[in-house]
């Protein structure tokens, strides 16, 4: 049986769930993961279901693309139209701006290309020289390192960057400042963790008394870090613990936190319905302004909007509602055609709802 | 976004390796970001290699699990 597999292992995950329900206590508790691939994982393996009723996951803001704000989303599309070839990931193509996505910009004559990795951009941008290319930077510390990689490569110079990386740390506290949010845990991103490794987290038991799993992404993965976490309550003691040794080291990918210090400063950021969060994104570093496509295309976004009248994806992104608590889930608002941002990347809450669990809510009335 | 894919490295070429997805699909990748030998598992994100995986690791999370559920049996 391949590693993989093994963390799938259906009769190791029932004597799992079977310690989760005896390690359970009574009351309700909340536990809070801020990745989308781990929603994937939980919604799509149905794990919700292997967990007594009063234990509930909830997600937080950890769809990268559902982050980014309007504006930001604004200022590829103004690009586009402004005969600018703008290289994006395949899950930013539809998020919605004020106006338009990058997808309307391509019907609009706009060249907009999808791209597996920063790598691709910088490969068109040294073919086709006579064209001005942007790569559109977002992702959370996971994808960061490949952007600093690229920069301190000497791309060409027809390209430059739209940076809109966003730091997972900074949600999660924010996370703790919504007052009836009442988390008593988080699992922590494994990938994320795989660059930073975990001393970012340790404020969380320190400072808030919060407990800390760092979780990989099988399901078995998923139901160890539900089962660290009650252990931790049942104990009474915040700790931080990582359940995905095989993959994330304490101190992290060293190199790659290098290479991140080395082109980018921390930076103020603004999130998607959330408004702005103090120190959370990271911005070029002076002496790397040259590739910094919001100064060499002068880019400005005086008024932006968020959310759609009726978009709830603000509070879907805190785990404030399920997504069928949204007016406009799975009515208005399709994977096909999305009005929120959650409802467009593979990793949006609604859209992994709308996914695994539509049938489940059709026979729950929603 | 943050998905990343296991891939075993079997060409490396300066800062480029070639690796196995595990269907015979075969890319290469950036490995700027880690140190690897051949054979070794990477994590694979947005075609950049994130972080050298251990299977020593991944067998003793096991171990311990089915060790820590054995004992609560009892």
């Amino acid at each position: 049986m391949s590693e993989q597999l093994k963390f799938r292992d259906p009769k190791l995950a029932k004597e799992v769930a079977k310690r989760i329900q005896d390690l359970a206590p009574d009351s309700l508790v909340k536990f809070c993961h801020v990745c989308g691939t781990h929603e994937w994982t939980i919604t799509h393996y149905g794990l919700r279901s292997l967990l007594p009723q009063n234990v509930d996951v909830i997600a937080g803001p950890g769809c990268p693309v559902c982050i980014i704000p309007a504006a930001e989303i604004d200022e590829a599309v103004q690009l586009a139209l402004n005969g600018v070839v703008v290289t994006c990931f395949g899950d930013v193509l539809r998020v919605p701006g004020s106006e338009l996505s990058l997808m309307d910009a391509h019907a609009r004559g706009g060249d907009v290309r999808v791209v597996y990795g920063v790598g691709d951009a910088v490969k068109m941008a040294r073919k086709e020289k006579e064209k001005e290319f942007v790569f559109f930077a977002v992702g959370f510390e996971t994808t960061a390192p490949s952007t600093a990689v690229e920069i301190l490569n000497r791309p060409p110079e027809n390209l430059s960057f739209l940076v809109s990386h966003r730091l997972i740390s900074p949600a999660m506290e924010l996370l703790l400042g919504v007052g009836d949010l009442h988390i008593d845990g988080f699992i922590a991103p494994g990938h994320v963790s795989t660059i930073i490794g975990l001393k970012p987290y340790e404020i969380f038991p320190k400072a808030y008394r919060m407990p800390v799993v760092v979780a990989g992404f099988e399901p078995l993965d998923v139901l160890f870090a539900v089962s660290m976490l009650l252990q931790q309550l049942r104990d009474g003691k915040a700790r931080l613990e990582n359940e995905y040794v095989r993959a994330v080291s304490t101190e992290g990918n060293v190199k790659a936190q290098e290479l991140i210090n080395r082109v980018f400063d921390v930076a103020d950021g603004n999130w998607r319905g959330l408004g702005m969060l103090s120190s959370s994104a990271l911005a070029l570093k002076k002496e790397f302004e040259g590739f910094d496509a919001r100064k060499k295309y002068d880019l400005c976004v005086k008024k932006s909007r968020d959310l759609l009248p009726g978009c709830m994806c603000h509070l879907v992104m805190i785990g404030k509602i399920k997504p069928a608590e949204c007016p406009l889930f799975l009515r208005e608002c399709k994977p096909a055609s999305p009005r929120g941002a959650c409802m467009v990347s593979m990793e949006g809450t609604c859209r992994i709802w709308a996914r695994y669990k539509a049938p489940t809510l059709q026979s729950e009335g929603f | 976004m943050c998905l990343a894919i296991p891939a075993k490295v079997v060409e490396i070429k300066e800062n480029m390796a070639k690796v196995d997805f595990g269907e015979g699909v075969l890319r290469d990748v950036n490995v700027t970001l880690v140190d690897i030998k051949l054979g070794d598992y990477v994590l694979v994100h947005a075609g950049y290699a994130i972080q050298v995986l251990d299977k020593e690791s991944a067998e003793e999370t096991l171990r311990l699990w089915k060790e820590i559920l054995a004992q609560s049996e009892n």
